[in-house]
């Protein structure tokens, strides 16, 4: 036999095993058939066949957690286009004292800008002309933007020194959602679909909610790659709940079709297929037939958990007026406290707006007041509904903002360029410390001095509350171990209960 | 103590690099899947039995060294840990320790193999892979490595590095099964495995199978009739030569060099700006159209503007180069951005001719296959001398540099240019000009752009083959090594993803990567016997294709048993045909064909069709410009094929992207194969697909106006290519009367459902019925067999 040959036989050999591996078939003498009778596989990018499933038999790759976890799913509120840190939460009144001041070079220590205050021969400081006041059990100061948030300030973790590597948009929020700042990777909530799967059977594991701010209505866009599953399988993709006629991408039977039709095609579809397997034994065909009937399924689970005027008076109150509109931030927060209870795994909502260059005191007061009220009521409901325990609510932009004014400094305004050194998020439930502020900036609002918290830091510590080590989740792709944190990530255990 | 040369260095800063370096796993992906510590009993004790007698070092082990073991003690480097690295002979073998008498490997002799001790050690410190680095080996893996070592621990240099040899043509016994060289490799192997091929597919299938992959869409059913009809001998033959003539093909691998070359019509960051890219995109579909050499396409890509004999058609042929993503974004750093586009082109470069992930090497040398990030950084200078301003383009404006492309120039050497369709009567088309003085170029250090260090010059990784003295060291030197006789990657690569067109995979299923990472070839010796052949052909694309179509492998029916499933259920022993899910854009110009609808017109500016309202407005900062809001088209932009639909990278076509299509945002040379219900919604909800339903029953009627059975033989003849079977027809017709009477009882409301989409019918068939027929045809097009190619 030529070397060749023995090469060859090898390589079959070994590829064999390896899928028998995959199969959980190591007891051998399980029969291959009988198992691809009831399971469903379709192949990934690396050729790979993958157990593929409705989204309820979606398991996810871990069959045990890394440890016992504390949260069971997430609702990330992101607040796009970099929410200033200085109007919000970080009390400075260094900044207001020394107001229209140089930002000391001995601060700024020749650290890069962004093109766009690069070359302005001034960096004038800039205070917040919003007041600060103490709330809570700690005092924690907290600005009059957010008069709801500063009452559930007990139950919040505010971390105040968030740091990230990117110093514009579409990087740093690609950055925060998928570990790169360059797009091509998973998303965060891929990444937990992936390796969670999902716990409910009829919608998917990662959801995606959309509203615009009344900041800066024309300002930062999004991009559905912010919510796509990379490398990942497609099962794990983001789905899109909209305010729109189809609440998912096409998900309305046509027009002229009633579900009793549907039904009836339905059956003639699963029946002619089932035919094909029999003819030609592939249980891709198999899986076929699932994938319409978890579709069949959708199109009543997507209605019932978006309609949402069961909801009792009490409930708007708590939300605010918004909650009636559909699509607004206060709709998508109220859509998500219903999500969760179904137990979808990764909610996530993108606010836009907050990306405040010039006449940033106006534009932040009406960006604050769309999510003030009901970010904070999200979080008492899930409370009063024992939900909070096991869903961590996370909210936060992609970077800060300077503290020095972007443009010209008046009496009544300024702005404020991207600031990536050091800005504000908060979280609440699933694990955190509940009424805790970690980490410290410097008087002028510019660095941080204690406990920085890189956004791989951030990332890892989600994972770990999911029970997940960042470090063990990972997807071999073209030849590497790719993982949400890249190669970097510590836990902030400081934070945990 | 023998034992502590391995401990890792006690220095703090160092293991905290290599720590961070260090890409974890608890262990591989798919032994995830089930309970580590059940299953890796059972396996273990199964495994053990099926160890070769023989232990080959490129099948055997170095999947594992490099899985496991590179990572600390591979080809970077700076990251090898206790002065080991197992990659080379003379490494492993080395002695070690600060005594120099400690030694990993000892061939022949397992018991004074450190590394076997460090396999089987309980002591966490010294066990290899260390706990935590999330990689463990299995007791298979173990016992391997040390028979390897009591085998003599022979090292071989990696396949895919040494050039492609002709291995005489095998000649199997037994059996006449076989047309050309393919099926004797194939047989071989399938002997060696005490298996069969299959039976050729029946005809239907067969013009099925090679229609959908030489050229995108579906046979007519006539096409089918007359190819059935036809007994002389190359009927197969001609049916094969008559696909490879037609548009269509050229349209068809055009589609596939889209997602090579990362093609879109916007320029992909934030405000995602409309873009001018499709006057290369024509040029794609007349290279292929005209069968121009694979080398010969390449090199005009590559380096148009610097060949000789440049015109205005190679100077197009560069925007290849261009088509990664551009930022407009306000505020950001032009050197920053610079560096992102020049490592696009260097990874696009790699994955699609080496078959190499070059872009590994940016940040530190390569750690599993042997690029340093000094060659990375050489790779990079040659795409780092375009002739680019190192600012942030403004709105509205193409980035330098570009050609201005007129309509004189589309009557002469640009021909190929559809400008028909264009408003405008000069187009900006972004290309490649080499600058006269090399733009300097640096290792950054971890990659970033603010951090050069020592100045590189345009460079070919020597493990490939040595850049030769004679070539310019430029995109055209480049050029020239690429499809130098000694580089053994291009060939092999190129052949490989033609593999996977008719395939379904290629004989190196991870087409992406032939390094030490990627898979192993299922048939090396065929792999290399292709290679050479298309070397040795002058690069002829069709001519391989037809080869392969030709092969008795290719005309294999997909049937199978549960039998063949246990033993091979990824078919790589190919003892059967693949069946395929279509891909996203065959499945739509399907249906759009057998309507009746598709709009063959070639080339010209991208199109909007149907797509679901709102989607590019939710996501719009208001910025983009044309790219803010979609406006749909009318008429034939609704129904040109696929390939033309208008790409904004940030918001992709969604019925597209549902069904696996590729981002655009990087080079991507395979797509996913994959089974969700939001497809099944698209397919049955998509207006695209309830229109292609009526017009198809509106065709049909016409033809067939008074027969319903013929009405639905046709029909799904027209979807799946073939007649339906008695017991499918009676299906069909059950469905046909279930629907007409729920059309009287209000179930199905005709004039609601006839009412999606543009298409008019003209038929004077009672609306209920000819609404019925199109429910049928729609639940037709929902077929698995449908979207499939068997």
């Amino acid at each position: 036999m030529s070397e060749k040959k023995i090469l060859e036989d090898r390589s079959l050999f070994l590829n064999r095993r390896s899928f028998l591996g995959k199969a959980a078939l190591g007891a051998g003498s399980v029969a291959l058939a009988s198992l691809l009778g009831n399971q469903f596989f379709s192949k990934d990018k690396n050729g790979i066949l993958t157990k593929d499933n409705d989204f309820g038999g979606n398991n996810g790759v871990m069959n045990a957690l890394h440890h016992a976890s504390k949260a069971k799913r997430v609702i990330y509120l992101f607040q796009s286009g970099g929410p200033s840190q200085l109007e919000l939460f970080d009390y400075k009144p260094t900044l207001i004292k020394r107001r229209g001041e140089e930002l000391p070079d001995s601060i700024r220590q020749g650290q890069r800008l962004t093109g766009m205050t690069a070359d302005q021969s001034s960096f004038p400081l800039a205070g917040s002309v919003f007041d600060f006041k103490q709330y809570g059990q700690n005092g924690t100061y907290i600005s009059d933007l957010l008069p709801y948030t500063a009452k559930m300030v007990d139950d919040l973790c505010i971390v105040k020194s968030m740091y990230t590597e990117a110093i514009n948009h579409d990087p740093a929020v690609t950055f925060f959602q998928t570990g790169s700042q360059q797009p091509g990777r998973p998303s965060m909530g891929s990444w937990l679909s992936y390796g969670l799967g999902s716990e409910n059977k009829n919608l998917p594991a990662f959801s995606v909610l959309l509203s615009r701010g009344s900041g800066r209505p024309s300002g930062q866009p999004l991009y559905t790659r912010l919510w796509g599953n990379g490398f990942l399988h497609s099962l794990h993709q983001g789905v899109q709940f909209r305010a729109a006629k189809d609440p998912v991408l096409y998900l309305n039977d046509p027009k002229g079709v009633t579900k009793e039709g549907k039904r009836a095609i339905l059956d003639k579809l699963a029946e002619m297929n089932d035919k094909q397997f029999q003819d030609f034994g592939n249980p891709e065909i198999q899986s076929r037939i699932a994938q319409y009937e978890m579709a069949y399924k959708m199109q009543t689970s997507v209605p019932d958990v978006m309609k949402t005027d069961d909801e009792p008076d009490y409930i708007y109150k708590m939300y605010g007026a918004d909650a009636k509109i559909p699509g607004t931030y206060a709709a998508n927060c109220l859509l998500a406290r219903r999500l969760a209870e179904q137990d979808v795994r990764f909610i996530q909502l993108y606010h836009m707006g907050w990306d405040q260059h010039d006449n940033l005191p106006g534009a932040i007061e009406k960006q604050a007041k769309d999510v003030d009220q009901a970010s904070a009521a999200l979080v008492a409901d899930l409370k009063q509904r024992g939900l909070l325990e096991d869903t961590l609510v996370i909210w936060g932009g992609e970077f800060g903002r300077t503290n020095y004014s972007q443009g010209i400094l008046t009496d009544t305004s300024y702005g404020r360029d991207h600031h990536p050194r050091c800005f504000t998020m908060w979280m609440a439930g699933g694990g955190i410390k509940p009424g805790v502020v970690y980490g410290e900036t410097d008087e002028f609002g510019y660095n941080v001095v204690k406990d920085p918290v890189h956004v791989h830091d951030f990332q890892a510590t989600m994972l770990h509350l999911l029970g997940i080590d960042h470090e063990k989740l990972t997807y071999k792709h073209q030849g590497r171990r790719f993982r949400l944190t890249d190669v970097e990530g510590h836990v902030l255990n400081d934070i945990l209960t | 103590m023998k034992l502590n040369i391995y401990i890792r260095k006690k220095d703090f800063l160092r293991g905290v690099i290599v720590f961070l370096f260090i890409t974890l796993l608890s262990s591989t992906y798919y032994s995830c899947k089930e309970n580590p510590s059940v299953s890796e009993k059972v396996i273990a004790q199964a495994d053990l039995t099926g160890i070769p007698d023989i232990i080959d070092f490129t099948f055997d082990v170095k999947p594992i060294l490099s899985d496991r073991c590179f990572i600390c003690h591979g080809p970077d480097k700076n990251a090898i840990e206790a002065g080991l690295s197992l990659h080379k002979a003379e490494d492993a073998y080395a002695a070690l320790g600060e005594l120099k008498d400690r030694f990993a490997i000892v061939p022949n002799k397992p018991e004074e193999s450190e590394l076997v001790h460090r396999l089987y050690s309980e002591d966490p410190n010294i066990l290899m892979p260390p706990p935590e680095s999330n990689l463990v080996l299995t007791s298979k893996e173990k016992a391997i490595l040390e028979k390897w070592i009591a085998q003599g621990a022979e090292y071989k240099e990696h396949w895919a590095f040494i050039p492609p040899v002709k291995s005489a043509v095998l000649h199997t016994k037994v059996t006449d099964w076989g047309i050309n060289e393919i099926d004797n490799f194939v047989l071989d192997k399938l002997q060696l495995n005490a298996l069969t091929p299959s039976p050729v597919a029946s005809k239907e299938k067969l013009m099925r199978r090679a229609s959908f992959d030489l050229t995108g869409l579906p046979p007519t059913p006539e096409q089918v009739q007359e190819f059935v009809n036809d007994t002389s001998e190359d009927a197969y033959e001609r049916m094969i030569d008559t696909l490879l003539g037609t548009k269509d093909y050229a349209e068809h691998m055009a589609t596939e060099w889209m997602d090579i070359s990362r093609y879109a019509d916007t320029h992909g960051y934030q405000d995602d700006f409309e873009r001018t890219m499709w006057p290369w995109r024509d040029w794609v579909i007349h290279a292929f159209d005209k069968n121009m050499p694979y080398n010969e396409f390449v090199t005009y890509q590559l380096a148009g503007d610097l060949m000789p004999d440049v015109d205005l058609e190679k100077i197009v042929a560069t925007g290849f180069n261009r088509n990664h993503k551009i930022t407009f974004e306000g505020g950001t750093i032009p050197e920053e951005y610079h560096i992102e586009y020049v490592e696009d082109r260097l990874q696009t470069f790699g994955t699609t001719f080496l078959g190499l992930t070059v872009e590994c090497a940016r940040c530190h040398d390569h750690k599993y296959d042997p690029v340093s990030q000094k060659e990375h950084f050489e790779l990079f200078s040659f795409f780092n001398n375009n002739k680019e301003k190192l600012t942030i383009p403004l709105p509205g404006t193409t980035p330098e540099p570009y050609v201005t492309i007129t309509e004189k120039d589309t009557e002469g050497v640009l021909s190929f240019v559809n400008m028909q369709n264009s408003r405008k009567k000069e187009l900006d088309l972004m290309v490649m000009y080499e600058r006269e003085e090399m733009k300097p170029a640096f290792i950054l250090n971890r990659g970033a752009y603010d951090q050069p260090t020592d100045a590189v010059f345009p460079d070919t990784p020597n493990s490939v083959l040595s850049f030769p003295e004679s070539y310019p060291r430029n995109r055209l030197g480049l050029s020239k090594w690429l499809f130098n006789e000694e580089n053994p990657l291009t060939a092999r690569v190129t052949v490989n993803r033609l593999w996977q067109r008719m395939f379904g995979t290629g004989l190196v299923s991870s087409s992406y990567d032939f390094g030490n990472q990627g898979a192993l070839p299922t048939h090396p010796a065929l792999l290399d016997f292709l290679a050479i052949k298309l070397r040795d052909e002058g690069w002829n694309t069709k001519a391989m294709l037809k080869y392969m179509a030709l092969s008795e492998t290719y005309k294999q029916s997909t049937v199978t048993t549960p039998e063949l499933l246990e033993q091979d259920p990824e078919n790589k022993l190919l003892a059967r045909a693949s069946r395929l899910r279509l891909t996203a854009e065959m499945i739509r110009d399907q249906a759009l064909a057998i309507s009746g609808l598709l709009v063959k017109e070639v080339g010209g500016p991208s199109v909007k069709p149907y797509q679901p309202a709102g989607i590019w407005e939710e996501t719009t900062g208001g910025g983009g410009g044309s790219t803010s809001s979609y406006v749909q088209g009318t008429g034939a932009d609704l129904y040109r094929k696929s390939l033309y639909t208008f790409w904004k990278r940030t918001v992709p076509p969604p019925s597209m992207m549902t069904f696996d299509s590729a981002s655009r945002d990087l080079c991507s040379v395979k797509r996913q194969e994959t089974n969700t219900p939001l497809q099944a919604l698209v397919l049955l909800n998509d207006p695209q697909m309830v229109e292609a339903a009526r017009a198809l029953a509106t065709t049909t009627v016409k033809k067939y106006p008074e027969n319903i059975e013929k009405q639905l033989g046709y029909v799904f003849q027209k979807a799946t290519s073939r007649l339906p079977d008695a017991e499918e027809a009676t299906m069909l017709l059950e469905h046909y009367k279930d629907m007409r009477t729920k059309m009287d009882n209000g179930v199905f409301t005709a004039s609601e459902y006839m009412g999606i989409g543009e298409f008019k019918s003209d038929t004077g068939v009672p609306e209920k019925d000819l609404a019925s027929l199109a429910l049928v045809a729609h639940t037709v097009l929902n077929l698995d067999e449908t979207i499939t190619r068997g």
